[in-house]
């Protein structure tokens, strides 16, 4: 069997000749976050739903754990703990009962029951609200039961839709540490977020769905090549003759700009401080200030659809001179 | 399609907890107070009217439960309207509830098939509603014996038991039928709405509806009306018709049961024979009431099937 613990293949999901899903292909390994970014309406919700059989795949497959979710779905959800967008729960009854139905459902042992229970809300930080009725709770801290019926589930998979909306930062926070922690556990992390910093720092690989396909794949680095050309922003500030010849001869630089007497901007699709260092000092230069700014999830995002935007002007353009 | 794993796993776990929330629930609790408090009504009258009589009568206890004669209301009427109400109370929000709380595609993460959800809340509502009626059963027998003083019978019990088992298929089929609907709605109250548009349809304007299309489908003749009899044909359509509605259906079964000496049209025969006045026998009621009963439960079975064919294609994205 190979690592990836989710395999797609042209998954396509079509709503009355519409193609809500178009032909996406990914993969997913044990133990990666991999995150799933678009606009409204991209298809990000859909394909989630195809991986756990909720809704009928038009064309292409998937396979979970090498399991298919429409012919095997109890082998997949034994698996697979899912966290819809905006969960809900029985508002008659407390958490911990919800839980506990849940965990019947699952086929947790009686006594295992209450034990797993109390030590998932304690990570989500809700001990002390489990004989609360979840009819009380706040959006933020339903979505945090939601989050601790997968950890009391003991998955191998989690599957996240928008964990973070409508929690505070500082819940965010605790989020993406708890994520962070299934990572270390060797849970796979499949999350769909339109907190772009965020996703940024948690995921090792995020796929930017367009319209129904996946538009970039990869990991941050690799797309802020793909897409902005680099990605990399160095700023350096250094006295000496013909820096910036020397700067733009380092591999790995596009672009070179004096935005001042002594200060450059490298544009470069790695990490060049180091080479950068170097090159000032050995043109007997004096280096004051070196730093780099990490290509940034938000600087691919928007230039992406912005490119796409003027593209499709170009396009309909073309279309009515044409017509 | 070969499916792996058990479709009625989990099925115990939904059983029991929506059977605990139907039993606790405001809801069924003002349902049940408006039955027995109707029951009783009708049961009290009923059994004056019978410790007025003093006539002798081999079946003391089926009075109680449907009195002779044309009496306006009796206990099997009460329940003939009650029943379908409380089975669409019960099963109206069964699917499109779930969707409304969001809670479907987090309980349908889990691994079970749709299956024990679906059946696990339709068998939970039949529970409910056959603990309350065999409770009112029970009290209603138990008044029996204080109010008239005399131990039903062997036949009358059977009769009785048998009355009690057709009224549970007849609450099936409504609740079937309000389980399907809430498959289709997704709003609760259009579910509803449809629901018991449709029960007063069919129990308010279809007999008299029935009668008018059987005899377009089929006019009387005019050699029969000279007789002053019913045509076959025309009869037989309008019979047909109208035993579309559940409560026809449910009708003719209980007087089969609850009325051994009643003429109802299939012993219009056996009035012409002559054999009028002897009671029915247990057995020749039973095979009388045989095929309501059965048309009650493949109804039932029916409508569930095309609720379940729904659901299981049903895309969950709530
Ligand atoms: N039942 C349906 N019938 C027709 N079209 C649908 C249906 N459900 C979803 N769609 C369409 O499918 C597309 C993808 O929807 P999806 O929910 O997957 O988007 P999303 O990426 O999750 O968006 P969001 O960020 O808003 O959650 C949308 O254009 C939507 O209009
Ligand atoms: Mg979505």
């Amino acid at each position: 069997m190979s690592d990836n613990v989710i395999e797609a293949q042209g998954l396509t999901k079509r709503y009355g000749g519409i193609a809500a899903v178009d032909g996406v292909s990914f993969t997913v390994g044990r133990g990666e976050i991999f995150g799933l970014l678009g606009p409204n309406g991209a298809g990000k919700t859909t394909t989630i739903l195809m991986m756990l059989g909720l809704t009928e795949v038009t064309a292409g497959s998937v396979s979970v754990l090498g399991h298919d979710p429409a012919r095997e779905p109890l082998q997949v959800k034994r698996v697979v703990g899912y966290l819809p967008d905006s969960v809900g729960f029985y508002d008659h009854m407390t958490a911990r009962d919800n839980l506990r139905y849940t965990a019947a459902l699952i086929g947790i042992e009686p006594a295992d029951r209450d034990k797993r229970i109390a030590a998932a809300l304690d990570r989500v930080g809700l001990p002390d609200v489990g004989e609360k009725k979840v009819g009380a709770f706040s959006r933020g801290m339903r979505q945090r039961l939601g989050l601790a019926e997968i950890l009391m589930k003991d998955v191998s998979i989690a599957i996240l839709d928008e964990p973070t909306s409508g929690l505070d930062p500082h819940a965010t926070h605790e989020l993406l540490e708890t994520i962070r922690s299934l990572k270390h556990d060797g849970v796979a992390v499949l999350l769909s977020s339109h907190l772009l910093e965020r996703v940024q720092s948690v995921c090792d690989r995020v796929a930017l769905f367009n319209a129904g396909r996946i538009a970039l794949l990869g990991t941050v680095p690799e797309l802020a090549r793909q897409v902005l050309g680099g990605g990399y922003n160095v700023e350096v500030e250094a006295d000496g003759e013909g820096l910036g010849v020397l700067f733009s001869d380092i591999p790995g630089v596009k672009a070179v700009d004096q935005a001042g007497p002594s200060r450059y901007r490298l544009l470069a699709d790695r990490d060049v401080r180091a080479q950068a260092a170097a090159a000032v000092v050995n043109g007997g230069g004096a280096l004051r200030r070196l730093s780099v700014e990490e290509p940034s999830l938000e600087a691919i995002y928007s230039r992406y659809f912005d490119n796409q935007a003027l593209q499709q002007q170009a396009t309909s353009q073309v279309n009515n001179h044409a017509a | 399609m070969q499916r792996e794993g058990s479709p009625w796993r989990g099925l115990s776990v939904v059983y029991f907890r929506e059977l605990f929330d139907h039993l606790t629930s405001v809801r069924m609790l003002v349902l049940q107070f408006l039955v027995v408090l109707l029951g009783g009504a009708v049961v009290y009258f009923a059994a004056e009217q019978i410790r007025n009589t003093t006539a002798e009568d081999p079946f003391l206890f089926l009075r109680l439960f449907a009195p002779p004669g044309q009496s306006l209301l009796s206990f099997v009427l009460v329940l003939s309207i009650l029943v379908p109400i409380l089975a669409i109370g019960l099963g109206f929000d069964a699917i499109n509830g779930e969707y409304n709380r969001r809670t479907m595609s987090r309980i349908l993460a889990q691994p079970i098939y749709r299956d024990a959800l679906l059946f696990g809340k339709f068998l939970a509502g039949l529970s409910t509603i056959a603990i309350a009626l065999v409770t009112l059963w029970l009290l209603v027998i138990g008044f029996g014996l204080l109010r008239l003083g005399v131990p039903p019978s062997g036949e009358e019990i059977g009769r009785l038991f048998i009355f009690l088992l057709v009224t549970i298929a007849y609450a099936g089929i409504w609740l079937a039928l309000a389980v399907t609907f809430s498959v289709f709605f997704r709003s609760t109250a259009t579910a509803a709405l449809v629901a018991l548009g449709l029960w007063l349809f069919l129990a308010l304007l279809w007999p008299a509806l029935a009668q008018m299309l059987g005899e377009v489908i089929s006019p009387s003749d005019i050699r029969f009306a000279q007789l002053g009899l019913p045509t076959p044909d025309t009869l037989a359509w309008q019979q047909g018709l109208s035993r579309v509605s559940p409560g026809t259906l449910y009708g003719e079964a209980v007087v089969a049961m609850l009325n051994p000496d009643a003429q109802s049209m299939t012993t219009l025969l056996a009035q012409f024979q002559g054999r009028i006045g002897a009671p029915l026998p247990l057995d020749q009621s039973i095979m009388q009431a045989w095929p309501q009963m059965v048309s009650l439960i493949a109804g039932t079975i029916l409508l569930y099937v095309i609720g379940y064919v729904a659901f299981q294609r049903q895309e969950v994205r709530a």
